[in-house]
């Protein structure tokens, strides 16, 4: 305990091991988990506010597996390994799966106009993706294998404090951005008619939740691959914290607690089987599938699903 | 609050609506002044909703000019609008974990910050539209757990937070109880006379449309049918037309709505008067036996009932002696009829001609019940009624 305080706050060197692992392996590794984990909550409370139900959620609906895809895609075809190729163009590729994956969706359920059959939607898409990845990962190079499988299913043990920099300038924009809309999302909450009666443009709203649910999924697609549930437990819990609808306290609320349950999750992944690391799906999942069943039982009391 | 009755508040010039492009009705034109109430009324998918919802801008206008308190629409900002013009649309959304008065509060977005925190002034303006649709002590409850009379008037206090000077409601009355129907539309009226809020909307219940609103509009396949006061739009043929009824009845008059009469020659003559005969009428429209009723003096309630429901009424003037020529018609439909029924109407200086009918009646050997039970029993013995 000494040892790592000595090592965080007075630089202390005279370990070069434990400066290392401290420095270079555990704190970049906390930091990505914190700020991925913030935009992933971020980003299912946003397409949640967008469908007006609280199942929604990055994972669910397609739009994880999405970029996953198209990430796979360009790593398999262009590089040959996910980890190699510039952050920059990562996200964009995984910003452009996340869209079109949302749009597949938001087009099927314009016909249906269904809450469960949208999400069966959702989770078809996503089942579809993953079979491609999987297909794609088949055929890449034994060497990418192992990176890519261990990244197809999330992960935040690749981290460098150059993924934190990077991700923290898409994600704290996106975040500012989103909390300066949180009176519209208020509204928007009580129903798009009542939302435009008052004067908020819808068209260009519902827009901008697409674009910017999008790029926090895509981030996070990008750096940690698909992590499961979050999007969808995170903004559950935050509401009951807070028992409160509101975007104003919801907005940083998901984000701090997306924060805090992501670097709890990854805390368990890597130690409760030590030295064999979980994926931080595998924990996410067993920890926010559950909140998910309770939500739907909810719904179904109450017919709103 | 005072206001200037003569303030034209909407006005519509030629508007012409309909969806995806294609218009359903065309050239509307209608002003609503301060405080008026003004009602559309007409068939399921007659276009009700769509005009409401093109002034409320839910729908594209397909032509034409809306004028809010003089201004073109169209000139006017999302904003601007919604600080004049409040919409209370039904629809299912129960957002969780919000309290009434949240939910009231969110009427104030048009007047609140960037970041939409109330003032002490907001707060004032919500806790008076709550008290204004007596919804006070609903504040603290959650808008998913209140009943649906409740929550129309939570819409409606939301919708009163904007403080609008025109207000847009589509069908406010539907799926509520008697009890909250009224309620409901008494709030609405107050609001129009004390507040001067021009009130439009659009209601199924044609008798309480009769009661609350200064003009009616008819709006019925695609047009405007009628426009005009209560009283010029609510005759019993208007209603007919309107409504396309061709069996059964509307009466206009009470708001009485009536089955189809049995048909066929009247088999039984009732003898009513005085609102006596109603339970009767009816029982014998249920047991789908065509009859004839008489005599009642013209304006008796009875009218309203067994003029839709029997094959012939004899009417003679009131407040005096029967005519010779409807006694003898009386007579004749007596002699046609198997049964007479006597609803024990109480007989007296103008309607002597009714104890002369019994009379008669008993004399000619008919079969005279005063009772449901005798004229079931008289049903059953003849079997062929």
């Amino acid at each position: 305990m000494q040892k790592i305080f000595s090592v965080l706050f007075y630089g202390d060197t005279s370990d070069p091991a434990a400066y290392n692992i401290l420095w270079k392996i555990r704190l970049p590794r906390i930091a990505l988990a914190a700020l991925l984990g913030g935009a992933l909550s971020l980003s299912g409370f946003l397409i949640q506010t967008f469908f007006r139900n609280p199942i929604a959620g990055p994972f669910v609906l397609g739009i994880s597996s999405g970029a996953k895809l198209f990430l796979t895609v360009a790593a398999v075809f262009l590089y040959g390994a996910a980890g190699s190729l510039p952050p920059l163009f990562t996200v964009l590729v995984s910003l452009i799966g996340a869209l079109l994956s949302i749009l597949l969706v938001l087009g099927i359920g314009v016909r249906v106009k269904n809450m469960s059959a949208l999400l069966v939607i959702g989770i078809m898409v996503s089942y579809i993706c993953s079979a491609l990845t999987d297909i794609l990962i088949q055929f890449a190079n034994d060497a990418d294998i192992a990176s890519l499988t261990h990244w197809s299913h999330g992960s935040f043990s690749a981290a460098t404090f150059a993924d934190v920099r990077f991700s923290a300038f898409i994600i704290f924009p996106a975040l500012i951005l989103t909390f300066l809309f949180s009176k519209p999302m208020g509204a928007y909450l009580y129903g798009e008619g009542y939302a435009h009666s008052l004067g908020v443009n819808v068209r260009a709203f519902r827009v901008l939740l697409v674009l910017l649910t999008g790029v926090l999924s895509s981030v996070v697609v990008a750096f940690a691959g698909p992590i499961s549930f979050v999007g969808v437990a995170v903004p559950h819990i935050s509401r009951r914290l807070l028992k409160t609808q509101k975007p104003i306290w919801m907005i940083p609320a998901t984000f701090l607690c997306g924060a805090l349950f992501c670097v709890l999750c990854d805390l368990f992944a890597r130690t409760l089987f030590a030295p064999t690391e979980l994926s931080i799906s595998t924990v996410t999942s067993v920890l926010g599938a559950p909140i998910v069943i309770r939500l739907m039982a909810l719904g179904r009391r109450k017919n709103e699903i | 609050m005072k206001f200037d009755a003569q303030d034209t508040r909407l006005a519509l010039d030629a508007l012409t609506v309909g969806y995806g492009g294609v218009p359903l009705i065309s050239d509307i034109a209608l002003s609503l002044r301060a405080g008026e109430i003004v009602t559309l009324i007409g068939p399921n998918g007659a276009g009700k909703s769509t005009i409401l919802k093109s002034i409320t801008r839910h729908l594209a206008a397909l032509a034409g000019t809306v004028y809010l308190d003089g201004e073109d629409m169209r000139l006017l900002g999302g904003r601007e609008i919604a600080q004049k013009m409040a919409a209370v649309f039904t629809d299912s959304i129960r957002p969780e974990m919000t309290t009434c008065f949240e939910f009231v509060a969110a009427g104030r977005y048009p007047y609140t910050g960037s970041f939409g925190a109330l003032t002490p002034e907001d707060k004032k303006i919500v806790g008076a539209a709550l008290d204004k649709v007596r919804a006070s002590e609903l504040a603290a409850r959650e808008i998913s757990s209140i009943s649906d009379g409740q929550r129309q008037r939570i819409l409606l206090a939301r919708a009163l937070c904007q403080t609008p000077r025109v207000i847009v409601l589509d069908e406010p009355t539907s799926f509520l109880d008697v009890r909250h129907k009224i309620e409901l539309l008494e709030i609405l009226s107050d609001m129009a006379k004390k507040d001067g809020i021009a009130v439009l909307m659009s209601l199924h219940e044609i008798d309480l449309a009769a009661r609350i609103s200064d003009r009616i509009v008819c709006v019925r396949g695609g047009e405007i049918t009628a426009v005009g006061s209560p009283d010029q739009i609510f005759t019993d043929e208007m209603i007919r037309d309107l409504y396309g009824i061709e069996r059964g009845s509307f009466g206009a008059l009470l708001g009485n709505i009536e089955l189809p009469a049995p048909c066929g020659a009247p088999r039984c003559f009732v003898v009513g008067g005085g609102g006596y005969g109603i339970p009767f009428y009816r029982a014998l429209q249920k047991r789908g036996v065509p009859f004839a009723a008489g005599i009642l003096l013209w304006g008796d309630v009875d009218l309203v009932v067994a003029k839709p429901l029997s094959q012939e009424v004899v009417c003679t003037p009131p407040f005096q002696a029967a005519r010779a020529q409807d006694t003898a018609k009386a007579k004749a439909l007596i002699d046609a009829a198997s049964l007479v029924l006597n609803c024990g109407a109480p007989v007296g200086e103008y309607n002597r001609c009714n104890a002369e009918l019994l009379q008669y009646a008993a004399g000619a050997g008919k079969t005279v019940v005063t009772d449901l039970d005798g004229l079931d029993a008289a049903i059953a013995r003849e079997g062929t009624v």
